[in-house]
């Protein structure tokens, strides 16, 4: 089974830096990973790879330093990478997003059976560029997908959607996304990647003229939407710091909120 | 002239009873239509509607365009956005508003595809600026950004909203509304995806979502052991144990007590968090806790910074700490 899986680096979300000026975040600065539920997507390809054979193409979109997501697949087993790459992609959009990464997968991976992607991002959230991937290029497709087993020339997939468990059929070529309840992704080591490909890893970077778009249409004036305001939606709370050994820590703690705590349980807490 | 505008929701009548997204947005439709000068407008696709049209023009819809035929009694989001397309590349509305469901969410970015127009997911806020554009509010990064986007040309605007955000409008069995019906411009017979099974999910404990303390757990707790005495904990304070996705991982708990985005979302009165460093999948999912009490070594942690009391100390001896003393002090 010939596969793709979309993956995207997004920034490493326990430890954002924040601009305390602007309350925005420092993107440049964020240290990347693979969003989770491309690891996940990847999990699926590679359990399916293993029990039907085939390829796994990583295809991912993003700033040069994507390239270690690409890796980091690679080191699990996926077989080549492509790093979509270019300045002037910078801003794109949902729409714009997935019309480039249909642009690759058409010139780049045309015989595939499957595509995979995460559901989500954990940066924008959006779940959008699976589903507008499948209209880019007309494909059957299963949004937030658990399960996935091949028959024949069919996917039999199986998903919870808004209380209903649902189990689908659907022809090849295809397309899923993945969700992050089914598929544990496996670990990798960071020393492990290296070790992988000391020298020329199977990686090719496309630009805009590799893929042969013209500069209007992606990027941000390409996109039809236009973000006009970020902010964050919680200030830093005035909290109470608790500080000591432990038994002094919890008495204070039952002193100043035990009422609240007690009333919450719906029992006395003694002062 | 120019033709009266258009706002339009999408009519996800499934689960009618406990997910009121399309009463909600209509309710919103109806607020926003007034500073636009628009119709509001439902859409119903599928088999035996006429509930359905009804409840929808009750609550507000004052134009109802309806696809019916029995080949379409399944939800698809595939059919479905064929249609919806079809539908408003005839009737150009201005504003196409779709509940951020499961199916929501799979439907609208086809729709939106189909029409080569904008789309912003999971709304929290909807307005309109100085330029009669709908300003609409999207979060990021687990709720700690929120975004506002426009979509200055293409049309419609479109957005999936969260469910519980807007209010729905009484419903009123006399108000008056247009039907109008589209046939099936295709066959839609043959499918390259089949639904073969449908069933609704058992009954799941919503013990974690409906507690008014939840004890939560992750990595910084230590050891299984330690993590077990959080049940002792939890024995005391009439609390619900849950976990985060390290210790779910571990096995240490079940996929059940996953409190994260892809598992439970709470809002406890009163929140223990046991060593959890706040990764946002986590805090997402815990951010409208009424109180949060946060035990970590590093006061460094994003969960420290979102509490209210935030305790610097080794989680495994303030849980035992807590446990002696709550065993003194509670009548």
């Amino acid at each position: 089974m010939e596969m793709v899986v979309c993956i995207k680096q997004v920034p490493m979300v326990s430890e954002l830096p924040w601009d305390p000026a602007t309350g925005t975040l420092k993107r440049d600065l964020a240290e990347g990973m693979m969003n989770p539920a491309c690891r996940h997507a990847l999990e699926a390809a590679l359990q399916l790879k293993a029990r039907h054979g085939g390829r796994i193409t990583a295809l991912t979109m993003g700033p040069p330093m994507a390239e270690e997501v690409l890796r980091q697949a690679l080191a699990l087993g996926a077989d080549q990478g492509f790093l979509i790459s270019d300045p002037a992609m910078a801003g794109s959009d949902t729409f714009v997003t997935s019309f480039i990464l249909a642009t690759a997968v058409k010139k780049y991976c045309p015989n595939f059976d499957l595509v995979l992607c995460g559901c989500y991002t954990t940066d924008s959230e959006t779940a959008q560029v699976g589903p507008q991937l499948a209209e880019e290029l007309d494909l059957p497709a299963a949004a937030f997908v658990e399960e996935i087993a091949k028959k024949k020339n069919c996917l039999i997939v199986k998903r919870l959607s808004d209380g209903f468990i649902e189990t689908l059929e659907m022809d090849l070529p295809g397309l899923v996304t993945v969700s992050t309840r089914h598929y544990a992704p496996r670990y990798f080591s960071l020393a492990g990647i290296e070790d992988a490909f000391p020298d020329a890893a199977p990686i090719r970077t496309l630009s805009a003229v590799d893929l042969g778009l013209e500069r209007g249409s992606i990027g941000v004036q390409a996109s039809p939407t236009r973000i006009v305001n970020v902010y964050t939606s919680r200030t830093e709370k005035q909290n109470v710091i608790l500080r000591g050994a432990p038994k002094q820590i919890v008495e204070e703690l039952l002193d100043r909120f035990g009422d609240r705590i007690g009333g919450a349980m719906g029992k006395d807490i003694e002062k | 002239m120019k033709q009266k505008l258009e706002i339009w929701v999408f009519g996800d009548y499934r689960n009618y009873f406990q997910n009121r997204v399309t009463l909600q947005l209509i309710g919103k439709a109806v607020e926003l239509a007034k500073e636009i000068k628009a119709t509001v407008c439902a859409v119903v696709i599928g088999h035996e509607l006429d509930e359905w049209i009804g409840e929808y023009i009750a609550h507000g819809a004052r134009r109802v365009y309806v696809v019916e035929d029995p080949v379409l009694k399944e939800y698809d989001a595939a059919t479905y956005a064929f249609l919806t397309a079809r539908l408003a590349e005839v009737h150009k509305p201005d504003i196409l508003l779709v509940g951020a469901t499961s199916f929501g969410r799979e439907f609208a970015p086809r729709v939106a595809k189909r029409l080569k127009t904008g789309l912003t997911a999971d709304c929290v806020g909807l307005a309109i600026d100085q330029d009669s554009l709908l300003v609409q509010t999207a979060p990021s990064f687990g709720g700690n950004l929120l975004a506002d986007i426009v979509t200055p040309k293409q049309r419609p605007q479109m957005a999936t909203v969260r469910p519980g955000i807007f209010r729905e409008i009484p419903h009123n069995y006399e108000a008056k509304g247009k039907i109008i019906r589209m046939p099936l411009p295709i066959d839609l017979s043959s499918r390259r995806l089949r639904l073969r099974k449908s069933e609704r999910q058992p009954h799941q404990s919503k013990k974690l979502e409906d507690a008014a303390i939840v004890i939560c757990s992750g990595r910084g707790i230590g050891s299984r052991k330690k993590f077990n005495n959080l049940y002792e904990l939890a024995g005391l304070t009439d609390a619900e144990v849950g976990a985060t996705r390290p210790l779910v991982y571990a096995g240490w708990a079940g996929h059940d007590s996953l409190v994260g985005q892809a598992g439970k979302i709470i809002r406890p009165k009163i929140l223990f968090s046991f060593g959890v460093s706040g990764a946002i999948q986590h805090t997402a999912a815990v951010n409208d806790a009424e109180f949060i009490i946060a035990v970590n070594k590093n006061p460094k942690a994003t969960m420290m910074k979102m509490a209210d009391v935030a305790i610097v100390a080794d989680a495994g001896q303030v849980c035992s700490a807590l446990i002696r003393e709550l065993k003194k002090r509670i009548r």
